[in-house]
């Protein structure tokens, strides 16, 4: 059930506006109409929907678009650029105290990454900044909370601060401090329980343990996946502790996330981080020009670009390209090749942030089949140093062995090495037929084909 | 079709028997949740187009999600031009009866488990990250027990760090034996274990846990049917009851959630926690009308005796009472002042 983006359904609005020859105030109407219903399915909080709608139709009625050939892409940039703009700009900076240890203390609803983000927060630091932190376990509600952190310690090789269940989270919060202060850490985690930012107790606790150890960041961290309520949690704790920060989680999933605008725009604080996964090193900085896009559904272009970027080296291309050109791209080359692809991501992934990928009948369900490019690097693996750079010499019993040694079989075997042979043709033909056009574009001719 | 037209449908296609016999069931909470929303109403002014505005609005920030909003605002305008209604005493009755017949269905049997008389019922849980699975199995443990039920936990989430000691610390709680393996291991063997020591040792109830999951990674996904697979293999018919954890604060991504999890394991009915907060969770209502998934149970808290079977009545009503009750309010004072 994947919702059509704002583009798209613009689009659909100015086919009944077309031949009318010029775009009326009531027609910018309209659109902001798509404008409303794309900022409500992406869950904005209705309120700040209207201020934004206000302000956007303002702006279209006031400028170029009842001129232009293109009003819906004007609409649609103009909606982008107040939303780039809302969003602010990119801070991943933390602040740290001129006298350690800095304190961070982390907050926010039940179940929205609080614990697990401190990890990931912690392992960055530690990466980034060479920081040697503690972690405190606050938390003494939920069940096992502490063995949580305790296991997130120990996979980070980390210190983990804790006085057990009964203890009282603004004690255990001080003491960490004095901890850390003994024992040369640099930065304390507090993370705290979950609450309800309307549970007044719990509120007071958090005032309590803020009080107590004055700390130079508090990160409220949000599930990307909130719905209308996040304007009003992200309003409270932030006039209840003082939020500095915000970090959004469960952002690999598939959701619009306007929340992100909602806590914006009541908060007026920078979103500081985006958690991508599970794993400890899954956080990224925040980048709030693409969570303008990805709230209006036009897909995560940049995204995938910088994906690719960061994955190829320029260097590298190059070589390529001249193998590709020389016939001498080698099963080495290839088996490369399948770790750069692999290290941009699940490949059903990526090609769900292509932008329309949402209009895409099933696209939800396409599955590469990971399992298969296992196999193949397998295959490849159980060749010889000889096999893999001429790969003409694999003969039957060749063939056998490496069946054998991959663990797969035979026709396995042949079906790669045939389409390896057909690859090699196809890049022949495209990199004499790009040469000169001074573009390299590096691309694997019938790569897909194998996973398939 | 429109939305009240296809649920009605279904409810008609019902024996009168059973129609009935709910109907005398709920006589009582219905005639005090209409009364609720008739004085609310009553309290409120004319019929026109700012009252449906505003009742629009209120749907929307509960989550409800813009098309089923827009397909609930069309039916109730036809309704009152139907019916010719003018004031408010009139459209006491439409919007009462309308929002409560959503859910209607899910009271007359299906919002009950599907316990088996022999061997053990299992339960299977699936949900996303955080939403409340470990938990509710905790509480849901505490309920059969205190009906008198033998209860076994499989701790199938061998993934999330503590996730497991968490399961253990609720079975110890609530005095639930629980079957666990080693961290990160096969979550499938977990369940193939704990399905055979349900059945050696006779429990009543077998609740499985699983990993939190966002419904977009396909190789989890495969991994939660292969679960679900497992458990079928080893008991013909089970899992019994697969239940997806819904976090009553997700917005709209809920519905894909469900319409995933659906897919993969053939979710039979929902658990919708976190309503303690000042989150409705609307985004059920479209999940009913366009899965047709019931909610079962709803989760009020962090403690044991948190969780209740789901009552449409005053969940119907607490979607939008408040928001009436303040715009009353508001208009009382400014009456008020005149
Ligand atoms: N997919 C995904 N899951 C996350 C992310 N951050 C946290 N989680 C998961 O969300 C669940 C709740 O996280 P936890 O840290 O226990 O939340 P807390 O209750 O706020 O401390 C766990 O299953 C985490 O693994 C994220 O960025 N992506
Ligand atoms: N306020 C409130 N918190 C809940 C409820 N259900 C679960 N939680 C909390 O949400 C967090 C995540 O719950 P958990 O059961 O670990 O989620 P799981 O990852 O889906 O197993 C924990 O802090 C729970 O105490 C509920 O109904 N109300
Ligand atoms: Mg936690
Ligand atoms: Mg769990």
């Amino acid at each position: 059930m994947a919702f059509e983006g704002l583009g798209e359904r613009l689009q659909q609005t100015l086919q009944k506006i077309k031949g009318k020859g010029k775009v009326t105030e009531a027609d910018v109407k309209e659109m902001m109409r798509e404008v409303r219903f794309a900022l409500i399915e992406a869950d904005v909080n209705l309120k700040v929907v209207k201020e934004f709608v206000k302000k956007v139709s303002e702006r279209a009625v006031g400028s170029d678009v009842m001129q232009s050939l293109t009003p819906g892409q004007q609409v649609v940039k103009i909606v982008r650029d107040e939303l780039a703009e809302l969003m602010g700009g990119e801070t991943e900076a933390i602040t740290f105290a001129k006298k350690p240890p800095t304190v961070i203390m982390m907050v926010g609803l039940q179940g929205a990454g609080k614990t697990t983000t401190t990890g990931k927060l912690a392992n960055l630091i530690r990466k980034k900044y060479n920081r040697k932190p503690l972690l405190a376990a606050a938390d003494v509600y939920r069940p096992a909370a502490i063995q949580q952190l305790e296991t997130i310690g120990k996979q980070l090789g980390m210190p983990v601060f804790q006085l057990g269940t009964e203890a009282d989270p603004v004690d255990i919060a001080k003491q960490a401090v004095a901890k850390a202060k003994e024992d040369h850490n640099d930065v304390v985690f507090i993370d705290t329980a979950g609450r309800l930012q309307i549970d007044e107790d719990l509120m007071q606790e958090l005032r309590n343990i803020h009080d107590a150890v004055k700390p130079d960041e508090v990160y409220l961290v949000v599930d990307a996946m909130t719905g209308q309520v996040a304007a009003n949690v992200a309003e409270t704790f932030d006039q209840q502790v003082g939020v500095t920060g915000v970090v959004l989680t469960k952002l690999d999933g598939d959701t619009r996330g306007g929340a992100a605008l909602s806590i914006r725009s009541v908060t007026g604080k920078p979103i500081k981080f985006a958690g991508m996964g599970e794993k400890l090193d899954a956080l990224e900085p925040f980048h709030p020009e693409r969570m303008a896009s990805r709230i209006l559904g036009m897909g995560d272009v940049m995204s995938l670009i910088e994906k690719a970027q960061t994955n190829v080296d320029e260097e590298k291309a190059k070589e390529l390209e001249q193998k590709f050109r020389d016939q001498s791209f080698t099963f080495d080359d290839f088996l490369e090749q399948l770790e750069q692809v692999k290290k941009m991501g699940p490949l059903d992934e990526i090609l769900k942030m292509l932008p329309g990928a949402g209009k895409i009948k099933g696209i939800d369900n396409v599955k590469v089949d990971e399992k298969q490019m296992d196999r193949v690097e397998a295959v490849i693996k159980s060749m010889t140093i000889a096999e893999k750079s001429k790969p003409e010499i694999i003969n039957s019993s060749r063939k056998k062995r490496i069946a054998r040694g991959s663990g797969t079989s035979i026709q396995e075997v042949n079906r790669l090495l045939k389409q390896f042979d057909e690859m090699r043709k196809m890049m022949k033909q495209m990199s004499n037929m790009q040469q000169g056009k001074g573009k390299r574009k590096m691309k694997m001719p019938g790569l897909d084909s194998l996973f398939k | 079709m429109s939305f009240f037209k296809k649920l009605k449908e279904k409810i008609s296609g019902k024996p009168d028997e059973t129609t009935e016999k709910y109907k005398d069931g709920l006589e009582k909470t219905r005639t005090s949740f209409t009364s609720k929303v008739n004085d609310l109403v009553a309290r409120y002014r004319k019929v026109d187009e700012d009252f449906f505005e505003e009742l629009e609005e209120l749907l929307l920030q509960a989550d409800v999600g813009f098309e089923t909003v827009m397909e609930l605002m069309d039916d109730l305008r036809f309704e009152v031009q139907r019916r010719n209604v003018k004031d408010t005493e009139g459209i006491q009755t439409a919007i009462s009866e309308k929002l409560v017949d959503i859910y209607r269905k899910g009271e007359d049997g299906e919002g009950s488990l599907n316990m088996q008389e022999e061997g053990p019922t299992v339960i299977l849980f699936v949900g996303v990250n955080g939403v409340g699975k470990t938990t509710t199995i905790g509480k849901l443990a505490h309920r059969f027990i205190s009906e008198g039920k033998s209860v076994m936990l499989a701790a199938g989430d061998t993934f999330r760090a503590g996730a497991i000691d968490q399961l253990q610390v609720w079975g110890d709680r609530v005095g639930a034996e629980v079957i666990r393996h080693a961290e990160n291991s096969d979550p499938a063997a977990v369940m193939y274990d704990a399905v055979r020591a349900a059945k050696n040792r006779k429990v009543d109830v077998l609740i499985c846990d699983t990993a939190g999951r966002l419904q977009n990674k396909v190789n989890l996904m495969n991994e939660l049917e292969k679960v679900h697979r497992v458990i079928g293999r080893e008991l013909p018919d089970a899992p019994h009851e697969t239940l997806l954890a819904l976090d009553a604060t997700t917005g709209q991504n809920a519905l894909i959630q469900a319409e995933t999890f659906k897919e993969a394991t053939n979710v039979t009915g929902i658990v919708l926690t976190k309503l303690d907060g000042t989150a409705k969770g609307g985004i059920v209502l479209a999940i009913r009308n366009k899965l047709g998934i019931p909610v079962k149970f709803v989760g009020l808290g962090e403690g044991m005796e948190d969780l209740q079977p789901f009552d449409a009545e005053r969940y119907v009503y607490g979607l939008f009472a408040e928001g009436l009750e303040q715009e009353a309010e508001i208009l009382g004072q400014e009456k008020g002042e005149d």
